[in-house]
């Protein structure tokens, strides 16, 4: 896994074909080279490039001084973390998986998320806390979930979740030059890996050189009249290829893609549901008390008219998530549940 | 090398000079001036009977009173671009690290003069100036302190960084993963841990498998020293030792100091479960220092009267200002969730 040197200053004029993971490291190693206080560390970034590649190559052109290798300690290192973007850096932070909050949500939630407050705006903490999201791969119930739903609950910390490899570079930078903490959740299932199932987009042209991808902005990444489907990460693929199946039967279906949650882009939704009148939530996350619950209040709390039919949710239906493969895909929002969810929501 | 420092042989005997000795019975006085003007305020309207979250000074409220001794023998080696992580009891780490009183003052009082404009409250002092905070949950102040430590190397100064926790944080895993991170990265933390022999209401002889914490320290690799007794010339040497080690790159030290906690856990304990009551006031470090300097010719009874009159005015003046600020405005209690 090599990663394809580019000049720092190029404009964005000239792309070429990446993987989403090797997109997120273009965007880490632009800033690197940009700020030298951009750290990045975790478990397994340094030699290892990162469990799902995340890291791949910055080793080597950064050095151990800033692609630290740390011991399996998240609450120490994401701790020092913040207290290194308190005093000036910029630290990008790897929680391995976000199964592991576990064990450091106190640093994550009480601390990261809270100083900016507490300290009345006097003190900032800009870092990035990157972590690895999602099933499909039969890795059980402590290594498979979102959990998006429960850091964007928390106040004080941005939320993106890039589903494809511009916005992983573009949202990565964004990250990074953002005066708050970020956390950064990457879908194992949309990098790219090589040694996992990928989706066909999970490979694309990326503009080469630096580019934003605006915090805080969804995207309609397919437009439609019929039906809205919001989305993110993962299940905007599965998404668009079921909205393709459906347009041979004439359903002409709109997909957003969040790419954020907080800020979470409202207006976007209320326009897309305001022109279809239609709405289904698909998130890999758990059901209740979630996203997928505050997507159908974004269009009740505004006009409760808007909708022509209710709302479907298409989500993890509060269970664990099964080892077992056709266990785990009962549970995944896949193509089949959505596919239904859309056909049901368009019929009444 | 774990140490446990009896003390000094004789109060006659210190290695610190006039100046330096009366300057730490300073920064104590000064702590116990605020933390009583602070209690004195805090009870002054939370009637009819105990209302805790009535009055100018609403919520917890943690005070460091007999804990003088650990702040200002520590405090007395940094300088205001060093940084203090801090716990729940906050106060006296905050004033011997040189913190505006007013600006704390104001904080304590919910005001939005304050340093954190009422949105802290005294658990959660943050001041950019002195590089100060603290952290209401316990050990989780050591994580950041390793990050100031990190980034004060990175920027290739010799700044340090003093996180201070409880003798019950030492049973925390946070606790456990710093003291191995600053090890192994040789970063530039002085650790305390402030032994005042109760988690609460739980003594540490029901809360900790070790005697020492100094123990946990050399454990990790990490130099650590248990000073017996609550005295502030002892700590204010073996901080020197520590501030200097971390100063020269050597890594993190620990030191475990055997306090007093003179009031209860927080004010409105009754401390019904504390058998050591009637011996507490005894125990106070303060007229016992004043004692020992004025046995030394250092500190006669005019000049303590000056200490204690100087630190009056400057506390009365921070509480006045306090309580004389605008409390915040309802509408902007959302301001400032983000940068």
């Amino acid at each position: 896994m090599t990663i394809i040197e580019q000049p720092v200053d190029t404009a964005p004029q000239s792309s070429h074909r990446l993987t989403t993971s090797k997109a997120m490291v273009e965007g880490i190693e632009i800033e690197m080279a940009r700020d030298p206080s951009v750290i990045y560390l975790g478990e397994d970034v340094g030699a290892y490039g990162g469990i799902f590649s995340s890291t791949a190559g910055l080793l080597d052109r950064f050095g151990p001084e800033r692609v630290l290798d740390t011991p399996i300690s998240e609450t120490a290192f994401i701790g020092l973390g913040i207290g290194a973007a308190v005093e000036g850096m910029r630290p990008v932070v790897e929680l391995m998986f976000a199964d592991f909050m576990g064990v450091c949500l106190d640093q994550i939630y009480n601390h990261m998320a809270k100083i900016h407050y507490e300290s009345g705006g006097n003190v900032r903490v800009p870092m990035v806390l990157t972590t690895a999201v999602g099933g499909g791969y039969s890795d059980g119930a402590q290594h498979s979930q979102c959990l998006w739903g429960t850091f964007a609950h928390l106040p004080g910390m941005k939320v993106v979740v890039p589903s494809n490899p511009y916005d992983a570079k573009g949202l990565m930078i964004a990250a990074i030059r953002d005066d708050n903490p970020v956390v950064y959740m990457f879908h194992k299932g949309v990098m790219g890996l090589p040694w996992m199932v990928k989706n066909a987009r999970a490979t694309a042209d990326v503009p080469e050189g630096e580019y934003t991808v605006p915090i805080g902005e969804a995207k309609v990444v397919r437009p439609g009249s019929d039906v809205t489907v919001v989305t993110l990460s993962l299940s905007v693929h599965h998404t668009l290829d079921v909205a393709e199946t459906l347009a041979a039967d004439g359903i002409d279906v709109e997909v957003i893609d969040l790419r954020s949650l907080v800020p979470l882009d409202r207006e976007t939704i209320l326009r897309s549901v305001g022109k279809t009148g239609h709405l289904v939530v698909v998130d890999e996350d758990y059901q209740s008390f979630g996203l997928s619950g505050e997507i159908a209040a974004t269009i009740t709390d505004v006009d409760p008219g808007m909708l022509r039919a209710p709302v479907a949710r298409v989500a993890n239906p509060d269970t664990p998530i099964p080892y077992s493969h056709p266990l785990e895909y009962a549970i995944l929002p896949r193509q089949d549940r959505i596919e239904a969810a859309i056909r049901r929501t368009v019929s009444r | 090398m774990t140490t446990t420092t009896p003390g000094r042989p004789h109060p006659m005997q210190s290695e610190l000079d006039g100046p330096t000795r009366v300057g730490l019975y300073r920064t104590m006085v000064l702590i116990r001036t605020f933390e009583e003007a602070i209690r004195r305020d805090y009870y002054a309207d939370k009637g009819p009977g105990f209302d805790i979250g009535k009055g100018l000074v609403p919520g917890e409220m943690h005070l460091a009173a007999g804990q003088e001794p650990v702040a200002a023998g520590v405090c007395a080696h940094l300088t205001a671009d060093d940084a203090v992580t801090a716990t729940h009891r906050p106060h006296h780490f905050a004033i011997a690290h040189g913190m505006d009183l007013t600006a704390m003052a104001a904080e304590i009082f919910g005001r939005e003069t304050g340093l954190g404009h009422g949105r802290g409250g005294h658990m959660h002092l943050f001041d950019p100036s002195t590089h100060f905070s603290c952290s209401g949950i316990i050990a989780e102040g050591y994580p950041p302190a390793l990050g100031q430590a990190f980034a004060f190397r990175h920027q290739g100064t010799d700044r340090v960084v003093v996180a201070v926790t409880g003798e019950g944080a030492a049973n925390q895993g946070a606790f456990h993963e710093s003291l191995n991170l600053a090890a192994l990265w040789k970063l530039p933390v002085v650790f305390v841990v402030e032994d005042n022999e109760w988690g609460i209401s739980v003594p540490r002889s029901a809360s900790t498998s070790v005697h020492s914490n100094a123990t946990r320290g050399v454990s990790y690799g990490i130099p650590a020293e248990r000073i017996r007794d609550n005295d502030v010339e002892a700590v204010h040497l073996a901080a020197s030792q520590a501030v200097a080690r971390a100063r020269a790159g050597e890594g993190p030290t620990l030191l475990e100091v055997h306090t007093l906690r003179l009031w209860g856990h927080f004010e409105g304990d009754a401390q019904g479960y504390r058998g050591d009551l009637d011996d507490v006031p005894a125990r106070d470090p303060i007229p016992t220092y004043r004692t020992t300097l004025s046995a030394a010719g250092l500190l006669d009874d005019a000049t303590a009267q000056q200490i204690s009159d100087e630190a009056s005015a400057r506390v009365e003046d921070a509480v006045t200002f306090a309580k004389e600020s605008p409390l915040p405005d309802p509408a902007d209690a959302g301001a400032y969730v983000f940068a």
